[in-house]
């Protein structure tokens, strides 16, 4: 069924369709509408689920803990202060190996307020164990929703899909809703291989000497490492049953390309017009769309920046002290590979600053006429710099 | 009338309590009185230890382990998660210290309680963070020494009447318990058992390190914090009807309860005489709402 609807209600359906079975959220702009929507489905008895409408943001990712613990299948959504007030208990689900779903719409971290898109506040939680995924459009969000319970439910690692604050999360596209029917093929009940049992009684999370605690987090390294594989798989099983897929990153008309702009969600899509624009121009310039971010898809990355002889990372998000984070990255993923072309560092549309077919193009003709970056960062856009 | 106390032991032997702890005396009785289709959340606290570090548990029930501050909001998931998967019967207990109740975890135990989730949510007060080294929490006495309020500041304010905060809440059940009172405590955790929505049990918790108290004392110190008035134990049903439970049989002045910790033993005459005050005025307060 095709309807056209706005990024966050194509994060309701994915979780609705995916039967998500405990929903713990709290509000915030702009991720109201995903909490909002979910409710009417309950209501109209459309999603058999438990709603609890949590106090802060902090305990709705405990109360999805307390479920996922329990056998259910969790979700929650949030953005920016309310990730960041989650933050102790992101690392706690990983610690714990639970198969959480969230989705994270972009928005930059205050003060001063700001509701509008930036991407730091979910890159600022890399470190976490979650798996990471930036979705360039709201059909993406929607089958990403049921690609991240699939992956998640494997590797046993919580899985957040971001989205652009406003860019997606209200903008209205067209998106395929897929059948109930097919969404269940592709993804069975949740089946917990331990979980809070009477039946079986055990502790979860209890004191961990030295002597244990490092195999411990060796083993979600481990699992992160075979995430790539399972992700890339469960996209193409996901093609196989819907017919769609997006790849753990994207290439676009990178065969000769001499520049490759990297980006990740909405950027990407103005950036496929610019590289027409520019292709069309005689510039040899491609375009690499990084979208799933944890674990880094560092063999797929080095394989697509293979024949670049320059590569231009656009950034909206900043780890102060260093740079941008998606450049950090793949500086760091193409250090030990067998090639190392410069890397421009771009930061620009930070606090949800319009990013512009003309931006991106300021950009590649940067790159183009420039034989390396002259700073570390390349600051875009900003007054009086 | 004498009350059965459940025979089967779902505390075993080898936990790793101080000797004399009321906490673990108290969830000895809370899981006989419960009995075994009960899931453990434990936030933080003395209890996250005496559990037993990996690969031990020390409880013969689920027991989910908790940051510090989701007593509350891991406990309404777990409940949710098992009634979709059809479970209406699995008690959900939170056990909780007063740090991450009266403090840290208060906002996680309003919301749910706030909501009803149907839970029972007890608290094992030992009246300090003692389980990292004896600090003073909310629920921390007037005049008791504690690591943050040594014995030439102690602490100046009064301890935070967590009950009336609850009962505030219109719950269906919030309750007063202490070791001394086995039979009481049972009933209470059976009662709270049979009741739908959230409930809570104030348990105070005799802790020998952090009172600077004799191990052996923790029964007789619990039922002289009963007998003075200074921990009564009522029940309050949906915060509207206030009944106390054990009405103490002989005048015991306070004094006989501080006199025997050492916590206290830098209060001068008139510190006692005020603790008194308080304390004669807080039983008036309970009498009246309990129309006694």
């Amino acid at each position: 069924m095709e309807k056209v609807i706005m990024g966050n209600h194509a994060v309701s359906y994915g979780a609705k369709l995916a039967r998500a079975q405990v929903i713990a959220a709290y509000p915030i702009t702009p991720q109201t509408q995903i909490v909002e929507m979910l409710s009417e489905f309950w209501a109209e008895g459309l999603l058999d689920a438990k709603f609890i409408k949590v106090e802060s943001e902090h305990s709705a990712m405990a109360a999805c803990i307390g479920a996922s613990s329990a056998g259910a299948r969790a979700f929650t959504a949030t953005s920016s202060q309310g990730l960041a007030l989650m933050h102790e208990m992101l690392h706690w689900a990983a610690g714990a190996r639970l198969p959480i779903v969230m989705a994270n719409v972009n928005r930059a971290m205050g003060p001063g307020w700001s509701i509008w898109t930036e991407q730091t506040d979910s890159l600022a939680q890399r470190d976490t164990g979650w798996l990471q995924f930036y979705c360039e459009s709201n059909q993406e969000v929607l089958d990403s929703v049921i690609q991240a319970f699939k992956i998640a439910e494997q590797v046993l690692l919580p899985t957040m899909l971001v989205l652009d604050a406003f860019v997606l999360s209200h903008t209205q596209e067209p998106v395929d809703i897929p059948d109930q029917e097919l969404v269940d093929r592709y993804l069975p009940p949740y089946d917990a291989r331990y979980k809070l049992d009477p039946g079986d009684p055990h502790a979860f999370g209890a004191m961990v000497a030295p002597p244990h605690y490092m195999e411990l987090r060796y083993k979600i390294q481990k699992a992160m490492e075979e995430a790539v594989e399972v992700a890339r798989q469960a996209d193409g099983e996901f093609r196989e049953i819907f017919g769609r897929s997006y790849g753990l990153v994207e290439k676009y008309r990178l065969e000769d390309a001499e520049v490759v702009l990297v980006a990740s969600a909405t950027i990407t899509s103005t950036a496929r017009v610019v590289v027409d624009e520019l292709r069309e121009e005689g510039y040899k310039v491609g375009l690499l769309k990084v979208r799933m971010f944890r674990p880094f898809p560092t063999k797929d990355v080095r394989e697509a920046l293979a024949g670049a002889r320059k590569v231009a990372v656009i950034d909206r998000n900043i780890s102060f002290g260093h740079g941008g984070i998606f450049a950090e990255e793949i500086k760091s993923a193409l250090y030990n590979g067998s090639h190392r072309p410069p890397i421009f560092g771009f930061i620009i549309g930070l606090g949800g600053r319009d990013v512009t077919p003309a931006s991106i193009r300021g950009i590649a003709e940067y790159t183009f006429e420039h034989d390396t970056p002259e700073m570390e960062i390349i600051w875009r856009e900003v007054k009086n710099s | 009338m004498s009350y059965a106390i459940p025979d089967e032991e779902l505390l075993l032997s080898g936990h790793l309590a101080c000797p004399g702890c009321g906490g673990s005396l108290s969830m000895r009785l809370a899981l006989k009185a419960l009995g075994e289709k009960t899931i453990l959340v434990i936030p933080a606290c003395c209890w996250s230890i005496i559990a037993g570090a990996f690969p031990y548990s020390s409880v013969k029930v689920p027991l989910m382990h908790t940051a510090f501050e989701t007593g509350g909001s891991a406990a309404a998931g777990i409940k949710a998660a098992l009634e979709v998967q059809g479970d209406t019967e699995t008690t959900v207990l939170t056990w909780a210290g007063d740090g991450g109740t009266f403090d840290i975890g208060l906002q996680a135990l309003s919301g749910a309680v706030e909501r009803n989730e149907d839970f029972i949510y007890a608290c094992y007060d030992n009246e300090a963070y003692m389980n990292t080294g004896i600090q003073r929490s909310s629920a921390t006495p007037w005049g008791a020494w504690t690591t943050t309020t040594p014995v030439r500041h102690p602490k100046e304010r009064p301890k935070k009447d967590i009950v009336a905060i609850m009962a505030a809440h219109r719950i269906p059940y919030t309750a007063t318990a202490t070791i001394a009172y086995p039979e009481d405590l049972v009933r209470k955790f059976q009662k709270a058992k049979g009741i739908r929505g959230a409930k809570f049990i104030h348990i105070l918790s005799p802790c020998p390190p952090g009172w600077k108290m004799e191990p052996a004392y923790s029964i007789r110190i619990s039922r002289l914090a009963v007998e003075s008035k200074v921990f009564p134990l009522y029940e309050v049903e949906t915060g509207e009807k206030w009944t106390i439970t054990v009405w103490p049989k002989r005048e015991v002045p306070v004094r006989e309860y501080l006199k025997l910790q050492g916590r206290f033993s830098h209060l001068t005459e008139e510190d006692i005489e005020f603790i008194q005050e308080n304390v004669d005025r807080q039983w008036e307060r309970l009498g009246a709402r309990a129309g006694q």
